[in-house]
C-alpha cells in the first residue's frame, strides 16, 4: 500500500515539518474549536477550513489573493526597520523614501528607536523636524508610531511602583494603584506627542503593540485615543494591539464602562471604534509547538469575527509570532504568503 | 490607505471610491502597466523619477485634491506658506 501523500508545512516556530492532508485538517480543526472556545464566536464555515486547508497544500512556493483581493498595508517601527533592525547606515527620513520608492509600500512609519511614547516626550521638536522634512518629500501616507510600554512608568525608570513586584508579594491595592497611575501619566504623554504630531503634519499617528503591559496599559491607549479624538477629529490613528486579549493585571479597569481584562479582538474593535480610532489592528498570538495549520486556522477564525464586528478598517497584525506568522526573525515566506492569503480573504482583512 | 484614513472607508468601499475619482476600473488599481500610465497623466508621483513628475508634498497636495480628501500634512504646509496649491 502505497504511502500517503505528505505536504510541506511548518511548526509555529518555523521549523519545518512533513504532514498528511488528514492530519492538516485535523489541525485546522482544532484551532478552528479554540478560537471559537475561547473567544466564544462562530466557528469557520467547512467551506472556509477546507479553502485553509487548500491554501496550506497548494503546490506552489508562494501564495497570493486572488486579483480583485488586494489589500494595502501598514507597518509598526517601520523606518527602525533599516537603520537600526538591519544595520542600514541611512538616515531614517531616506528610509521612508526606500520604503516609497524601492520597496513601493503603501505607507511608511517614522519612528524613534526607544519606540515608547515616554521617552519621546524629551525629544519632541527633534521628532517634529524630522517628520516635516519626512513628509516634505514623501507621497505615501507618513505615520508617526510608538507603544503606550506602561513598564516603563515603573521604578527605577519611572515614579511608580512595580506592580509585578507588587502583586507576588500579595499587595493587590497598591498594584492596582500604581497601575491607575501610570496609566493616566501614559495617556498624558501619548496625547502630548500626538500634539507635536498634529503640528508636525503627520498624516497619521500609529499606537501600536497596546496591552503589551496588560488592561492598564490598553486603558491608558483608548483613554488617549479618546482625547486625541476629541481635540482633533479629523485626525487619522491607527490602533494595533500586543496580544490576542488584554492581561488582567489590574483586573477592574473599564473603559466606556466595558472590562478590558480578557477582550478579545472582536470586543477590542469596539472599544476602539467607540475612542475614534481610523486603523483597527488585531493581533492573534502564535503558539510556536503548534502547527501552522493550528494557528493559521485559529487566527482567521478570530480575524473574521473582528472583521465582521468592526466598522472601520482592520490591519490585523501579521509581523513575526502573531497572526501565524513563525516565531522567528526571518519568517519563511511560503508560510507568510499563505498566512497574508488566509487572512484577507478568509478573515476579510482590509489591510496588513 | 489614504481614503482608509481620511474616511474609515473599508477596503472595498474605498478600492471602488479611489477607482471612479480616477476613472479607471476597480480591478485596474492594482495593474502597474495602467497605474504607472493613470499615475503619470493625473501627475501625481510614481516611484520612478523622471524630471517632469511631481513628488513628495507636490504630489501629495494634488492627490487630496484629486481625491477630494483632507491630508494632514499637505493641510499643515499650505497652512505654513498661505497660499492655495
Amino acid at each position: 500500500m502505497a504511502e500517503e501523500k505528505k505536504y510541506f508545512t511548518r511548526y509555529g516556530d518555523g521549523y519545518s515539518t512533513y504532514m498528511t492532508k488528514d492530519e492538516i485538517k485535523k489541525d485546522v480543526e482544532r484551532g478552528v474549536e479554540d478560537a471559537a472556545s475561547r473567544g466564544k464566536i462562530d466557528p469557520l464555515t467547512e467551506a472556509e477550513k477546507s479553502y485553509i486547508v487548500d491554501i496550506i497544500t497548494m503546490p506552489a512556493k508562494m501564495a497570493s489573493v486572488e486579483p480583485g483581493k488586494e489589500v494595502v498595508l501598514s507597518s509598526d517601527e517601520g523606518t527602525l526597520k533599516a537603520s537600526v533592525r538591519c544595520g542600514v547606515s541611512i538616515d531614517r527620513t531616506t528610509a521612508v523614501a526606500v520604503e516609497e520608492r524601492i520597496l513601493c509600500m503603501d505607507s511608511a512609519e517614522l519612528a524613534h528607536i526607544d519606540y515608547s511614547y515616554k521617552p519621546i516626550k524629551p525629544i519632541i521638536f527633534d521628532e517634529v523636524c524630522a517628520m516635516q522634512h519626512a513628509e516634505l518629500n514623501s507621497i505615501i501616507p507618513l505615520f508617526y508610531g510608538a507603544m503606550p510600554n506602561l513598564g516603563l512608568y515603573t521604578k527605577p525608570d519611572g515614579p511608580y511602583d512595580n506592580w509585578a513586584e507588587l502583586l507576588p508579594a500579595g499587595k493587590v491595592a497598591e498594584a492596582r494603584e500604581a497601575q491607575e497611575k501610570a496609566a493616566e501619566q501614559a495617556a498624558k504623554d501619548i496625547v502630548s506627542v500626538a500634539d507635536h504630531m498634529v503640528e508636525a503634519g503627520a498624516d497619521a499617528l500609529n499606537m501600536d503593540t497596546v496591552g503589551a503591559s496588560g488592561d492598564a496599559d490598553a486603558l491608558a491607549a483608548f483613554t488617549a485615543m479618546k482625547e486625541i479624538h476629541r481635540k482633533y477629529p479629523d485626525f487619522p490613528v491607527e490602533m494595533g494591539m500586543a496580544g490576542e486579549f488584554f492581561l488582567g493585571m489590574h483586573g477592574k479597569l473599564t473603559f466606556e464602562g466595558e472590562q478590558l481584562a480578557g477582550m478579545y479582538p472582536h470586543e477590542q474593535v469596539k472599544i476602539a471604534e467607540k475612542a475614534g480610532a481610523t486603523i483597527f489592528g488585531p493581533t492573534i498570538n502564535t503558539n510556536s509547538s503548534e502547527t501552522f495549520a493550528w494557528n493559521l486556522a485559529r487566527t482567521c477564525t478570530f480575524i473574521k469575527a473582528c472583521s465582521e464586528e468592526s466598522t472601520i478598517p482592520i490591519h490585523p497584525n501579521v509581523g513575526m509570532g502573531v497572526c501565524s506568522m513563525c516565531l522567528t526573525d526571518s519568517v519563511p515566506l511560503d508560510a507568510a504568503s499563505r498566512a497574508d492569503k488566509a487572512i484577507v480573504e478568509i478573515g476579510r482583512a482590509d489591510g496588513l | 490607505m489614504r481614503v482608509e484614513l481620511a474616511k474609515k472607508m473599508r477596503i472595498d468601499e474605498a478600492k471602488a471610491y479611489v477607482a471612479e475619482k480616477l476613472g479607471v476600473e476597480v480591478s485596474e488599481l492594482n495593474d502597474v502597466s495602467v497605474m504607472r500610465e493613470v499615475r503619470n497623466d493625473l501627475n501625481i508621483g510614481e516611484p520612478n523619477a523622471r524630471p517632469e513628475n511631481a513628488f513628495g508634498l507636490i504630489a501629495k497636495a494634488r492627490i487630496a485634491k484629486l481625491l477630494d480628501i483632507k491630508i494632514p500634512s499637505v493641510e499643515k504646509f499650505r497652512g505654513m506658506i498661505d497660499a492655495e496649491f
